[in-house]
């Protein structure tokens, strides 16, 4: 077994034997019933509506509304996992005296540094993406409609917050854990803030506030990712639905392009890249 | 030389900003050797020892490890480490710890190996305990387990014995002579003077970031004349050696002195500490 798989599976273990995985399958549990309860109680209310509103189509404006939100709660969910187990994966357990005894073995730094990686996102794509279905699920048996793209948002999702532990990673090779996870919640609601910018830009018709918000989510590109996965599960809505599904704060101008995909594959790497250099040349 | 050593240091220096911690240390432990490594707080050992297991980079000089560059995989396979401050996984038992070491030294040793380690440390029967639930003792002497993983030739022992009490220490100091009769060498540093004295075949004083003294106990230690305990009270002879002592007596019993006790003195590791040690 490669050193970077041994400490991935050692990351899991302790994600096990810490009761990670309970905690955050109960409290995601109790999520996904509310969710489920708010979800029922919409459709249930939508119902009662009088048809006959124009062009405007409010299944698939709930639906995808709906599912937006539980795409936001899941990719919040899945950056405070994320953030938790790569937080204080470098000067933090070196501060606390649990990184040396395993440096001075053969491997190299950057093949632990891979396997905290590994470990990271093996626990937090099979989250992401368990409790993504676990939404999408919830929404057709309450609606009877699935979004119109399924896959594409979730893959964007799972890498979404790949990225975010890649930062977190190379947060905690320059930051105190404490610093750390203040910086990563900080960038977390600056890319947040960015996608409400584009939002209102978008309803203003303003092109200098979409620029901004455009630009800050190439800077950081789990948003980006996010934006064109809210913008995927509304691909197919059109007219007055498109418009207010648009306008709404779950759902996205900014469409995925192979660009995107390009762009986030290179900062991961540069992201990582940095993370390695750094753990390389730290003294501990 | 240098390469055949289990560590040797050349012209080493480390500086943190404008602090000094190693100003060109010179040092080699040869292989087998038992060396202790003393000198107060912020002397540099433990940045000694870091560079040599490859956690600290040096900002000039060389360190080798068995003849490998230090903190190359070869020199990190050929040494085994316990840190001054260090903890392992609280929700680990003793036994995963070593398993997870194990893996990554690329040990074949198996359970065979982690059984006969937590027997030679007295963990016997504390391997399967959670490392939350031992003392720090207990996990001192795991620590020290953990780096005889693979039977490294070279131990860097940053103060293994800290957390042990008396028996503990003892129990260390056993294992360290056995681990002389099997060829490992091992750089040791500790603060108790009395614990280097008995076991180490070298000593070696750092301070302000150089050696100042270097050499066997027996070599840095020197005569300290002879104290005579008789009916009037204690006389001292400083400058006299073993060799004089029964011309002394035989004086002293002329001269109608009742003698009760005669003793050899010899400055102590001690004593040459602290005069190593203080500025002039």
């Amino acid at each position: 077994m490669s050193p970077a798989l041994i400490i991935a599976r050692h990351v899991l273990q302790e994600s096990i034997r810490r009761r990670v995985f309970v905690i955050v399958v109960a409290l995601s549990l109790a999520f996904v019933a509310l969710f489920a309860f708010a979800t029922a109680e919409a459709f249930a209310r939508l119902n009662t509506l009088s048809p006959g509103r124009g062009t405007l189509d409010t299944g698939g404006l709930a639906t995808v509304t709906l599912v937006g939100l539980g795409m936001f709660a899941t990719l919040f969910l899945g950056t405070v996992l994320a953030v938790f187990l790569t937080v204080g994966a470098v000067r933090g357990d070196a501060e606390r005296g649990l990184l040396q005894p395993l440096v001075v073995r053969p491997p190299r730094r950057s093949e632990l540094l891979l396997g905290r990686f590994a470990g990271a996102t093996g626990v937090c794509v099979v989250y992401v993406v368990a409790l993504y279905a676990a939404v999408i699920e919830v929404v057709h048996i309450a609606g009877g409609r699935y979004p119109d793209q399924i896959v594409g948002p979730g893959v964007a999702l799972a890498a979404a917050v790949t990225i975010l532990i890649a930062l977190s990673l190379l947060g905690s090779v320059m930051l105190s854990t404490i610093a750390n996870g203040i910086a990563m919640f900080m960038v977390f609601g600056a890319a947040l803030v960015a996608g409400l910018l584009n939002t209102i830009g978008t309803a203003l018709a303003s092109g200098t506030v979409e620029t901004i918000a455009h630009d800050i989510a190439l800077a950081l590109p789990f948003e980006a990712l996010y934006q064109a996965g809210l913008h995927g599960l509304a691909a197919n809505q059109t007219g007055f639905t498109g418009l207010l599904v648009n306008l709404g704060p779950f759902g996205s101008g900014q469409a995925g392009s192979l660009g995107l995909d390009l762009w986030a594959a290179a900062y991961l790497l540069i992201v990582a890249s940095l993370a390695i250099v750094g753990f390389s040349r730290r003294d501990l | 030389m240098s390469d055949t050593a289990a560590v040797a240091a050349t012209a080493l220096y480390k500086r943190y900003g404008s602090v000094t911690a190693l100003a060109g240390v010179e040092l080699t432990v040869r292989r087998g050797e038992l060396v202790g490594l003393i000198g107060p707080n912020g002397a540099g050992k433990t940045t000694l020892v870091k560079i040599a297991c490859g956690l600290t980079r040096a900002s000039a000089g060389t360190v080798t490890v068995c003849g490998h560059r230090a903190g190359t995989a070869p020199a990190r396979a050929a040494l085994g480490y316990l840190a001054e401050l260090f903890r392992f996984p609280g929700w680990c038992t003793g036994a995963e710890v070593l398993a997870l070491h194990q893996r990554l030294a690329r040990s074949t040793g198996g359970a065979s190996e982690r059984d006969e380690l937590l027997e030679l440390v007295g963990l016997s029967d504390a391997g399967e305990r959670r490392v939350e639930t031992m003392s720090k003792g207990m996990q001192q002497r795991l620590g020290i387990a953990q780096a005889l993983i693979g039977a490294p030739p070279l131990l860097l022992l940053d103060e293994p014995t800290s957390a042990l009490d008396p028996a503990g220490r003892r129990a260390v100091r056993e294992l360290l002579e056995e681990l002389r009769t099997r060829g490992v060498a091992v750089l040791l540093n500790s603060h108790l003077l009395s614990e280097i004295e008995l076991v180490c075949d070298r000593v070696v004083i750092l301070s302000g970031g150089r050696v100042t003294a270097a050499g066997r106990p027996s070599e840095l230690t020197r005569a300290g004349g002879i104290e005579v305990h008789t009916a009037a009270g204690l006389r001292r002879f400083p400058t006299a050696t073993r060799e004089d002592a029964p011309a002394i007596v035989a004086s002293l019993v002329g001269e109608g002195q009742q003698i009760y006790e005669v003793r050899v003195v010899r400055s102590t590791l001690e004593d040459v500490y602290l005069e190593a040690v203080t500025p002039e």
